[in-house]
């Protein structure tokens, strides 16, 4: 059987790229995907605590999160689409109008 | 009589004081004038009932009001009472009976000045606090009513307060006057200390008893004295009165000659226990007086403006009541300040009744030949300037040679060499006195016809300041312009005579046995400064005539004042001009008269010596050093702090959601560290 520290590290690498990745690209693209890097990170936590401590709760939540990802992305990417119809970028540096 | 009437005799002015003061601006002028004067009338009149009643028969030689507790804390307690004694008495009278002629004459005299109302409110705000130092039973309320006084003579003598010369003597009467004020709270706070109350029967009952006459008595007695000659005018503080006559003339008359600054020998008569246990404090009391007095004099010699002249010689006079009081004889003091009280109010609006004939001017330089012009205003000032002579028997003689009298039976060189001061003082005061009536009312008539265009003073330049501002209608009600010299209304007048009565036949109560008198002044203060035992009935010992000696020294007085006068008839009557040709005759004249023409520059000494150093540490150390540094300086250190901390905290709200972001990943970070390998309490 796989430790569950194996698990928990493996959570913690995606979890590190995904905020890396949301601080440093600026495409607004990347950003959203490392956001579900993040989420998906956390899922894995969960998943792996539910089979650790054999409690049914965390794989429960795991569908949650997903529900809420999946509304997220599709309202997200609309946006990005709208985004990209204005400003013809998708540079977030560039989409800084309520900023001053 | 109801002790407890005594309430209603400051209570009323104040009354007054309250009406005028909120509603007087929105009443028409007889009214504010109605409500002065009734409040006014009413204390004098309660007054009179007063005198009725603690003469008769029988009555009680003092009456007290229930004292109510004023101020308790440990252990101490101060009252809030009034007391009537024959001293107190005589005090009354002089305020309410030559303060209301004062009110009288001022409805006539401030006719058509702007800020009547103020005027009338100030006017008896002043007999209120009057009438509380006069009535206090003790120190603290006394003090009280000598602060009031105070603060209505500065309000007064700024009455034009838009003339810098009027802001500025009011602030410097105020200011001088709280170097006194010090002395009396130094002295009030040792007596708390020592005595433990401040009442004036506990504190004189306590000094009787130890017959202590030490150092600390003595003390006590020099304070008082400081904050007498504050209040009165003496060396060294007298340097405001002179400036004071920037007021009305009838607050000069009032305040500055008749009463207020009176204040200092009252205080000092009714503290005679303490005093008498402190004879080297009386002598101080004495050469003040005796000083202040041919000081005063001199300066009054060579003064060109009316009002001046008689400024310094109430500074004279007071010096004379301040030099009986040093020797002992308090009820001579007292007697003198009665009779000045008459002689020299009447000689103040005499004076303004001159001014107002001449439309304002004030300078005797250009008066003359008044006596037909104005013979009420004429008469009447001549009682007041023979009064003041000292001429027999007016009523300047007895008071004045009972005081030389009781200098002189003191004996020993020191004491003579003081009557002679005073001898030689009044010599002086005929001469400057009959120097101002010559001028004023003798010689080259005043022609009509340059009245108007002479440099007006304050008074003048005020009320064509006043017209400048107002409607026509008032130019209409004033005086037409230029108008001849007049005769003032009997408004004015009525006052006039009845002072000169009083300056005439107001020195009789006190006849010395050796004129054939009885002396009923004396007698009758007798009980206040020789007072018996309680239980044992008033002992008045047979007043012994002072024979030849006595007789002789008042010759002598009368023959010094007969040479003052002709002096003043020789240099300012028969041969005007010549005075100016003595004053040029030789340098040692010349310097003379300048040194008294300059006031003996005591103003610039203390302008150099006292008020500009102080100015100067002012500036400096608590402008410079402790506004500008330490209070300024905190203000802006922590403008600036704020300013910088927000550059620095600003930097953090960029707006950049990544940034923000990093933070929130650097703080979780954080928090992850802490939780890993940091100890804190609330996981253990």
């Amino acid at each position: 059987m796989v430790p569950i520290a194996y698990y928990l590290v493996l959570a913690a690498v995606l979890f590190c790229i995904g905020v890396a990745a949301f601080l440093f690209k600026r495409n607004i693209i990347t950003i959203f995907m490392s956001i579900e890097l993040m989420l998906n990170a956390v899922n894995l936590t969960f998943v792996a605590f539910a089979h650790q401590w054999h409690q049914i709760n965390g794989q429960i939540f795991v569908f949650f999160v997903m529900v809420v990802a999946a509304a997220e992305a599709a309202v997200g990417l609309a946006i990005i689409i709208a985004l990209f119809r204005v400003r013809q970028t998708l540079n977030v540096d560039q989409v800084n109008l309520l900023k001053n | 009589m109801n002790p407890n009437l005594l309430w209603l005799i400051p209570t009323l002015p104040f009354a007054g004081f309250l009406l005028n003061g909120t509603l007087g601006r929105r009443l028409p002028r007889p009214a504010v004038a109605t409500i002065a004067l009734l409040f006014t009338l009413a204390p004098a009149l309660l007054v009179a009932e007063l005198w009725g009643f603690m003469k008769s028969v029988g009555a009680p030689l003092t009456l007290s009001t229930a004292s109510h507790p004023w101020i308790a804390v440990s252990g101490l307690s101060f009252d809030f009472a009034f007391s009537v004694d024959h001293l107190t008495l005589i005090m009354l009278g002089v305020v309410t009976g030559v303060g209301f002629l004062i009110h009288l004459y001022s409805v006539g005299y401030m006719a058509h000045e702007e800020g009547y109302w103020r005027y009338f409110a100030y006017l008896n705000l002043f007999m209120f606090f009057m009438l509380v130092l006069v009535l206090s039973s003790n120190f603290l309320l006394l003090f009280v009513g000598w602060e009031g006084v105070g603060l209505a003579s500065y309000l007064l003598i700024g009455f034009y307060f838009t003339k810098d010369s009027a802001a500025n003597a009011g602030k410097k009467a105020f200011i001088v006057n709280r170097i006194g004020d010090f002395g009396f709270l130094l002295a009030m706070f040792l007596l708390v200390a020592h005595y433990g109350s401040l009442s004036f029967d506990s504190v004189f009952a306590q000094i009787s008893a130890t017959h202590l006459s030490g150092g600390f008595i003595t003390a006590i007695a020099l304070l008082l004295v400081v904050g007498a000659t504050g209040k009165s005018a003496q060396i060294p503080l007298y340097v405001w009165l002179p400036d004071a006559m920037e007021g009305p003339t009838p607050v000069s008359a009032l305040i500055h000659a008749a009463t207020m600054v009176t204040a200092g020998i009252y205080m000092i008569a009714r503290c005679h226990v303490l005093f008498d246990h402190a004879p080297a404090a009386l002598v101080v009391v004495a050469i003040i007086g005796a000083l202040t007095a041919i000081f005063a004099a001199t300066i009054g010699m060579v003064q060109h403006d009316i009002k001046r002249v008689l400024a310094y010689s109430t500074i004279s006079q007071l010096g004379y009541m301040f030099l009986a009081c040093g020797v002992g004889a308090y009820s001579a003091g007292i007697f003198h300040l009665m009779t000045h009280a008459f002689f020299k109010a009447l000689l103040f609006l005499a004076a303004g009744s001159v001014i107002h004939a001449l439309g304002g001017e004030q300078d005797m330089r250009k008066m003359g030949g008044l006596r037909t012009k104005i013979p009420i205003t004429f008469w009447t000032m001549s009682a007041g300037v023979f009064a003041i002579a000292g001429i027999y028997p007016l009523s300047g003689f007895f008071s004045k040679d009972e005081i030389l009298f009781q200098v002189f039976s003191r004996g020993g060189a020191f004491y003579i060499l003081l009557w002679f001061v005073g001898l030689v003082t009044a010599g002086l005061t005929s001469f400057y006195m009959f120097r101002l009536w010559f001028k004023t009312f003798f010689g080259e008539p005043y022609s009509a016809g340059h009245g108007p265009s002479l440099t007006p003073d304050l008074h003048a330049a005020h009320r064509a300041a006043v017209h400048a501002r107002h409607d026509t209608t008032l130019v209409l009600e004033a005086e037409p312009e230029p108008h001849g010299v007049h005769e003032s209304p009997p408004m004015m007048t009525f006052p006039l005579v009845i002072l000169a009565a009083l300056a005439i036949i107001g020195g009789w109560v006190g006849i010395p046995f050796a004129l054939g008198g009885q002396n009923e002044f004396e007698h009758f203060l007798h009980p206040v400064f020789h007072p018996t035992p309680a239980g044992q009935t008033q002992f008045y010992p047979e007043f012994v005539s002072g024979g030849a000696t006595e007789l002789l020294l008042a010759l002598v007085s009368l023959l010094t004042a007969g040479a003052g006068i002709y002096f003043a008839w020789l240099l300012y009557y028969r041969k005007p001009g010549e005075a100016t040709r003595i004053a040029e005759l030789n340098p040692a004249t010349r310097m003379a008269y300048k040194l008294l023409d300059h006031k003996y520059w005591v103003d610039e000494i203390y302008q150099r010596g006292i008020v500009l150093p102080l100015l100067g540490v002012s500036r400096f150390l608590l402008n410079g050093l402790v506004e500008t540094g330490i209070v300024q300086g905190s203000a802006w250190l922590l403008g600036e702090g704020a300013v910088g901390l927000n550059w620095l905290v600003r930097r953090v709200q960029s707006g950049n959601i990544r940034s923000y972001a990093g933070w929130l990943a650097l703080g979780a970070a954080c928090v992850i560290v802490i939780v890993l390998f940091g100890y804190h309490p609330l996981l253990h």
